[in-house]
């Protein structure tokens, strides 16, 4: 099972109902995935010297300020810290290879989420609407948004195993479906030097995006690299900076439907999770083909 | 005409009403409005009930129907009329993944597209479809007839058994043990049928026959009268 939905906004005057909008597709897929939920929204890019980091912690107690302070002080840089939830949004103008490597050392139970200039993750173990609630989805604000609920299979209901994973700088992928090589092809990535926090199918298929992209790939190339590689059922959708991209695998037993006006595009799992979007009734609505990779986003229509 | 609405009684107030009706009842004409892309509406029908669903619905629409005229104006979901026994469901759209699954028999029609597995394990259910099918169509189908006024995706009638298929444009690929067969005056005959039954204008002529070569199951022919 699991659900998956994104929207992306094509008139701007709706950025500010982003949310509004987005939430209800996050429930609708509730019977689908109860057991945790995420999304990835993408809004308030900052500066080009800047880097946004979201960040978890399990330990309810964490004292996110003094970790404000301290990353200041030892990186000599300016840091600003908004709570959300137990996430919390890092800017800072540090280096972000600097950032990583003191939070794995001086606060060694925090989790990067995701990173990146205009993205944040945040995802949790529960229903998707409590979710929603604990990270004010509803009132976010954004040009496009990627989330996920998830009924476990192939790990454990955690919160670093719910979705989205993130694969890179502004991108993170959400997974319906299973992976059937996702041990071997993590033992190979870990070869090459990525590193995988959990044992979930999915943050693999994410892992080999990564190594993709880092090598040079285009996300429509590491998206076709990985038709070739993964091997399992799924349907994926893909945030990236500009908007989002879908892919499913050549057999597309993993439900998907798309739907587009004049002012938005969307995808989900089921339709009913798009039936409440202003004209929906009026959109076009089609099925994603097999192994076909869509993209839309600022810079190119879908195709 | 009665109408209900899916958004005020929800799917099972829209089948309980329905399902709730006596044998032989008056009230036959039904307008379902708001579907909301939601499932299984209109399911396990049994009585002579004409039922028009305003919208598109999700997944399983018209499923296990007996003897109900059920039509979408819209696109439907996976499963549409699965497992129908007899009676019609027309999607005025397209339809999803495995269109008629495993029906016994009526009649399908889809006046878009419909996507991959349409008729999976069919076994006599008449598909009528106006655009093309995706890949896998017809997988295992047993019996019964598919129609398809555009093109068939890769592995049409993959381990077919008894059904008949019909397409007029372009098979991207034949599965296992499907072939091509000859265009009798019979298949003329029975094709020109199912296109008006399914109200779909298109030249029986230019259709191609595709079906069973027999080979990979045990088939007898002197256990013909069995299919």
């Amino acid at each position: 099972m699991c659900g998956i939905v994104g929207l992306y906004l094509k008139n701007k005057d709706l950025q500010s109902q982003l949310g509004a909008m987005f939430a209800p597709m996050l429930i609708e897929m509730t019977d689908r995935g109860p057991d945790s939920a995420g999304f990835a929204i993408y809004r308030n890019p900052v500066k080009e010297d800047q880097t946004k980091f979201t960040l978890a912690s399990d330990e309810a107690a964490l004292d996110w300020k003094s970790l404000d302070g301290d990353m200041e002080k030892a990186l000599k840089c300016d840091v600003q810290i908004d709570e959300q939830g137990d996430h919390a949004v890092v800017i800072t103008d540090a280096d972000a290879a600097a950032v990583r490597n003191w939070l794995a050392r001086e606060r060694p139970n925090v989790r990067i989420v995701g990173s990146g200039r205009a993205i944040e993750i945040f995802k949790q173990t529960g229903l998707p609407k409590q979710v929603s609630e604990q990270f004010k989805l509803a009132e976010a604000h954004g040009s496009h948004a990627i989330g996920h609920t998830r009924m476990a299979t192939e790990s454990a209901v955690t919160t670093a195993g719910s979705h989205p994973f993130a694969t890179g700088l502004d991108v993170c992928l959400v997974h319906n479906g299973s992976l059937s090589n996702h041990n071997r092809l993590r033992r190979n990535l870990e070869r090459e030097g990525i590193v995988f926090d959990t044992d979930n199918d999915t943050e693999v298929a994410a892992g080999f995006m990564t190594w993709k992209l880092q090598q040079g790939a285009t996300l429509h190339e590491a998206l076709e690299a990985g038709l070739g590689e993964l091997d399992g059922f799924y349907t994926f959708c893909v945030g990236t900076a500009e908007g989002f991209a879908v892919v499913r695998d050549p057999i597309a037993c993993k439900h998907a439907v798309m739907a587009e006006t004049d002012d938005w595009v969307a995808m989900a799992t089921e339709y009913r999770a798009i039936a409440h979007l202003p004209g929906a009734d009026k959109s076009v609505i089609w099925e994603p083909e097999p192994t076909k990779v869509y993209t839309w986003g600022e810079a190119r229509a879908h195709g | 005409m009665a109408e209900i609405d899916v958004a005020e009684v929800g799917v099972r107030g829209v089948n309980s009403t329905l399902h709730g009706l006596p044998e032989g009842t008056n009230e036959t004409d039904w307008v379902i409005l708001n579907p909301h892309g939601y499932h299984s509406i209109a399911c396990g029908l049994d009585e002579h009930l004409n039922v028009a669903i305003k919208g598109h619905v999700g997944f399983y629409c018209g499923g296990m129907n007996q003897l109900a005229e059920i039509s979408v104006e819209g696109h439907a979901g996976v499963g549409v009329a699965e497992n129908m026994m007899s009676g019609t469901v027309r999607v005025s759209g397209n339809a999803s993944e495995s269109a008629g699954a495993t029906a016994h028999g009526g009649l399908l029609v889809i006046n878009g597209d419909a996507s991959s597995r349409c008729g999976i394990s069919m076994k006599g259910v008449d598909i009528v479809v106006g655009g093309s099918v995706g890949h896998m169509s017809a997988f295992m189908a047993q019996s019964g007839h598919l129609v398809v006024c555009g093109d068939a995706g890769d592995a049409l009638g993959d381990s077919i058994y008894e059904a008949i298929l019909f397409v007029r444009g372009k098979v991207a690929s034949l599965g296992a043990d499907c072939i091509e067969k000859d265009m009798t005056p019979e298949h003329i005959a029975k094709l020109t049928e199912l296109l008006a039954a399914a109200d779909i204008e298109a030249d029986p002529s230019e259709f191609r026959r595709y079906g069973s070569a027999r080979k990979l199951y045990n088939f007898d022919i002197d256990n013909i009268d069995a299919y």
